[in-house]
């Protein structure tokens, strides 16, 4: 099973990586704040990552470990 | 196994950019082609000035901090004096296409061997959103609260196809980073430009036809679609000079 590892506290919550993610797995926590004052990304369903790493290609700070 | 992972050649801190700025990704793509080539301990950078002013934080091989526009005349310094190093330049389109542009045609010109970065986004980013020379016509901006009037500023400049006129560049390449495949296929034409350096064949330039939603008042999604709705079809994608390849052609 693929693995996620977010540095959430770098995260901007631009919300790129969502909107590449083929299954649907990431959101932006809507009940969450980091230190920067977004909301991060989190892995709303862990279970559908097929580890393709599309999310940490497209995420612009780099936030995003992948492993498979 | 690791599918992915930040490359060792970007250091660990927090970038400055605003959220969804393709800036970030073109950092990564360069940081991924120097950790492939095992160049890091060579690799020199010249940051410009322009919101990738602070590039010098953010990679981790030597980086010099030029005078505005002239990171191609400080890169032409570095190779000569020490032609084992690799250098690069990472400029966006107010510091090559702008106050660098006499710096940018006359290093295409010598064809210096050196690898240049070119960030497109169309717009001033760090002063705030004014008109800059890649500014699309009709394109909004704080100094041109109308639209660019070409009568009035005249035509967006296409760096790419200015150069390819030149005898003397190598390589020069116009790729964005608005979506998976895309990003890909800047990589490789990274990868080239760098290596054609360490085959000592020339000056190469990539252009990046980049987003900048704080300035184009849109969200980071919106920006990327504004990219292939409005700036692909004026600035078109591809290899607008390759001369090593059109000289083996030539012989064949």
């Amino acid at each position: 099973m693929a693995k996620l590892t977010f540095k959430t506290d770098y995260c901007k919550g631009c919300g790129l990586c969502v909107d590449v993610c083929p299954k649907d797995v990431l959101r932006l926590a809507p009940d969450k704040i980091n230190k920067k004052g977004h909301h991060p990304v989190e892995a709303a369903n862990p279970d559908q990552c097929i580890g393709c790493g599309s999310c940490a290609i497209m995420c612009p700070d780099s936030i995003i470990k992948v492993e498979r | 196994m690791i599918v992915y992972d930040k490359p060792h050649a970007l250091l660990d801190v927090p970038l400055h950019y605003c959220p969804g700025c393709t800036h970030g990704i073109v950092h990564k793509l360069v940081a991924e082609v120097i950790d492939e080539l095992g160049i890091e301990g060579e690799t020199i950078g010249i940051a410009p000035v322009g919101c990738s002013v602070m590039a010098y934080d953010y990679f981790a091989c030597d980086m010099i901090e030029a005078a505005h526009g002239r990171a191609p005349a400080v890169a032409t310094g570095v190779k000569r004096g020490d032609p084992s190093k690799i250098v690069f330049t990472y400029q966006g389109d107010g510091d090559l296409a702008s106050i660098g542009m006499a710096e940018t045609v006359h290093a295409a010109a010598r064809n210096e061997n050196i690898t240049v970065i070119f960030i497109n986004n169309a717009i001033y980013g760090m002063t705030g959103g004014q008109m800059a020379p890649t500014s699309l016509v009709g394109q909004v901006t704080q100094t041109s609260p109308y639209g660019r009037d070409p009568k009035l500023c005249g035509y967006p400049i296409k760096v790419c196809e200015l150069l390819s006129e030149l005898e003397g560049p190598e390589y020069l390449e116009r790729v964005t980073v608005n979506s998976i495949p895309h990003i890909r296929a800047a990589k490789k034409a990274i990868k080239k430009a760098f290596q054609n350096q360490i085959a000592g064949k020339g000056f190469s330039l990539i252009e990046v036809v980049s987003s900048c939603p704080t300035n184009w008042g849109m969200t980071p999604q919106n920006a990327l679609k504004w990219i292939e709705e409005k700036m692909l079809p004026y600035y078109p994608l591809g290899v607008y000079k390759d001369r090593s390849a059109n000289e083996e052609g030539k012989k064949e």
